[in-house]
């Protein structure tokens, strides 16, 4: 009976992935696809900032470089959108070690703080940039010119899509979490001046762990433009799209396996279905929510959802942390 | 001639920025917090005046002290219900509490208020000074004034009373003071209420010449990140002097490189100054 719980547990996950493949509301097909980005740049977002410790607001940026450079690669080369991704990731590595390295320097609040600048700063030029489209934005092909175009009608080709990227990224995260580069990165989240006394390199394991965070971050930015056909100054590099993923990775856990999903399926949906009922996204309603729980997250429960359940962690019952 | 106008009417500016960057300060430099939803605040007072005038018809006399109150009562609210249980906690529950606080007021205005732009009237406090050719508008003039005086009233208080003795005290060593019979938490309840108040005097005052929006307060957030930064984390005359230079920085770029620029000049700026000097220009290491 020792193992009963993680049985069930990968049971209920196998039934998880598989769901909506059985149903046939492309609604929640929708929904589906959407949580599982969203996951992949929470979890992305929760190497550096919730492992390490170093809180971004400034991970739309990545997100939007992904996103502009699959609809950049289409307009302006003709190649399929997703042909632009690696171009993508190349700009993020670019990014993380110009923008990125300068600002590990900085600590706690200070951080937060430029990453905040360094987000509104690129939102600001990339709204004033006409080769991008400006303030319009840019479009995606409007009808497939060969599947390399990944254009479907249904959300579940996405879906299986985003499922690969995400448990590609979780491996990685769970290899990590039990190598020197997880301890590293713990050491540094729990204390930043102790781990550099005890001999942490901590700003090479800083540099390490944005590295693969911004490069999954600007990946799901590249996905969502091939899925979503259209990316703006806004929903690119707006300050929103990194509060998707500070909300869903405090809320199931930051610094823990699977708490930024558990995140995303509670708040995706969430959201989806009060934006259906409330009629768009324009009202607001979903961020006072999302606000509260921050808030609520905070007072009450800094550990996330993880803090009540240990197995969230990853780590089995006895490694609760 | 046309560089002594941007420069005057960049001044006058730069106090507003001054009275509600020195909220900030004082908070960060009393507990060690960040304010993330300080902008946030001064849309909140800018919605204070701007109801106040079209459901009740007060001018600025009112609804001046009446942002003030209302967000002395918002400041102290959040840092009993909020601050106070998370400011000892993980670095990650600090940052991201006044973070979560700084959304849920902009939504909230958002869906309260929806997203179009209000302002008050032009003629509320209307007329334009000539002197000389320097022409000046008395809502800017009344703002910038009342702004400087309250800025250097508030570095007063700090500086020359019992109470800011007592208050100093505590951002010193908490432990210390409590032991010589300051209670700490007051104390920062009070600075919490301060700052918040002065972001009430700053907002409304912003707001009978600037618009009125759920989302203006994100760049007054990062404004304020810049004085207080450029100022030295902590000093009430450095926000001072600080945010008379970043008026005058924002109103000259602003005529030269055009009104988009006037954002980036003063972000690149402060990402910048964090990179070379993380304490601020003028503060300690």
């Amino acid at each position: 009976m020792k193992n009963f719980p993680r049985v069930l547990l990968i049971a209920a996950a196998a039934a998880l992935v598989a769901a909506p493949f059985l149903t046939g509301n492309p609604f929640y097909q929708r929904i589906a696809a959407l949580t599982a980005l969203a996951a992949i740049s929470a979890s992305a977002w929760n190497l550096i900032g919730g492992y390490g410790g170093q809180v971004s607001f400034g991970h739309s940026v990545y997100f939007g470089i992904g996103a502009y450079a699959s609809l950049l690669a289409y307009t302006k080369l003709g190649v399929p959108p997703i042909a632009g991704a690696p171009l993508g990731v190349l700009a993020s590595f670019a990014l993380s070690v110009i923008v990125g390295l300068p600002s590990f320097r900085l600590r706690g609040h200070y951080f937060s703080m430029a990453t905040i600048a360094i987000a509104a700063l690129a939102e600001v030029l990339v709204t004033n940039w006409g080769f991008a489209g400006g303030a319009i934005g840019l479009m995606g092909p409007a009808s497939p010119r060969s599947l390399a175009d990944l254009l479907f009608r249904s959300a579940l080709p996405y879906y299986a899509l985003f499922v690969a990227v995400l448990a590609s990224l979780l491996g990685f995260t769970y290899l990590m979490q039990r190598g020197r580069m997880g301890f590293y990165l713990r050491a540094l989240g729990s204390g930043e001046r102790a781990a550099e006394s005890l001999g942490v390199p901590i700003r090479r394991y800083k540099l390490y762990a944005l590295l693969v965070s911004g490069a999954f971050t600007s990946l799901a930015g590249s996905l969502y433009a091939v899925m979503v056909g259209f990316i703006d100054p806004g929903s690119g590099f707006g300050i929103l799209v990194s509060v998707n993923m500070v909300v869903m990775s405090a809320l199931g856990g930051a610094g823990t396996l699977f708490g930024p999903l558990v995140g995303a399926i509670i708040l995706v949906p969430l959201e989806e279905t009060t934006n259906a009922l409330l009629g768009g996204g324009s009202s607001g309603a979903a961020y006072v929510v999302y606000g509260a729980i921050i808030m609520l997250i905070a007072r009450f429960s800094p550990g996330g959802l993880a803090q009540w359940w240990p197995l969230l962690s990853g780590k089995g019952r006895r490694g609760a942390a | 001639m046309i560089l002594l106008q941007l420069g005057v009417d960049g001044l006058l500016l730069g106090a507003v920025y001054a009275l509600f960057s020195s909220g900030l300060t004082l908070i960060w430099g009393m507990m060690n917090v960040v304010n993330f939803a300080h902008g946030d605040f001064v849309m909140v007072a800018m919605y204070v005046a701007f109801f106040a005038f079209t459901l009740l018809g007060v001018g600025p006399i009112v609804f001046v002290p009446l942002a003030a109150i209302t967000l002395f009562g918002l400041g102290v609210l959040v840092y009993v219900a909020l601050v106070r249980h998370v400011m000892r906690g993980p670095m990650l529950a600090q940052i991201i509490s006044t973070f979560g606080l700084a959304l849920f007021l902009r939504y909230a205005a958002l869906w309260l208020f929806s997203a179009n732009f209000v302002s008050l009237p032009d003629t509320l406090v209307g007329g334009v000074y000539d002197l000389g050719g320097l022409r000046l508008s008395a809502s800017h003039l009344l703002a910038g004034a009342t702004a400087l005086v309250l800025t250097l009233g508030m570095h007063l208080l700090l500086t020359r009373t019992d109470l800011g003795s007592r208050m100093l005290a505590v951002s010193e060593d908490r432990t210390a003071a409590a032991l010589v019979g300051i209670r700490p938490d007051p104390m920062q309840a009070l600075a919490w209420g301060i700052g918040a108040a002065s972001t009430g005097v700053a907002g409304a005052l912003i707001a009978l010449f600037f618009y009125v929006s759920p989302e203006v307060g994100n760049s007054f957030t990062l404004l304020a990140f810049v004085t207080v930064c450029l100022g030295g984390f902590g000093s009430v005359p450095g926000a001072l002097l600080a945010g008379l230079a970043i008026g005058v920085i924002q109103s000259i770029s602003a005529y030269f490189l055009g009104p988009a620029t006037k954002d980036v000049a003063v972000y690149a700026l402060f990402v910048l100054l964090l990179w070379v000097r993380p304490q601020g220009l003028l503060g300690r290491a």
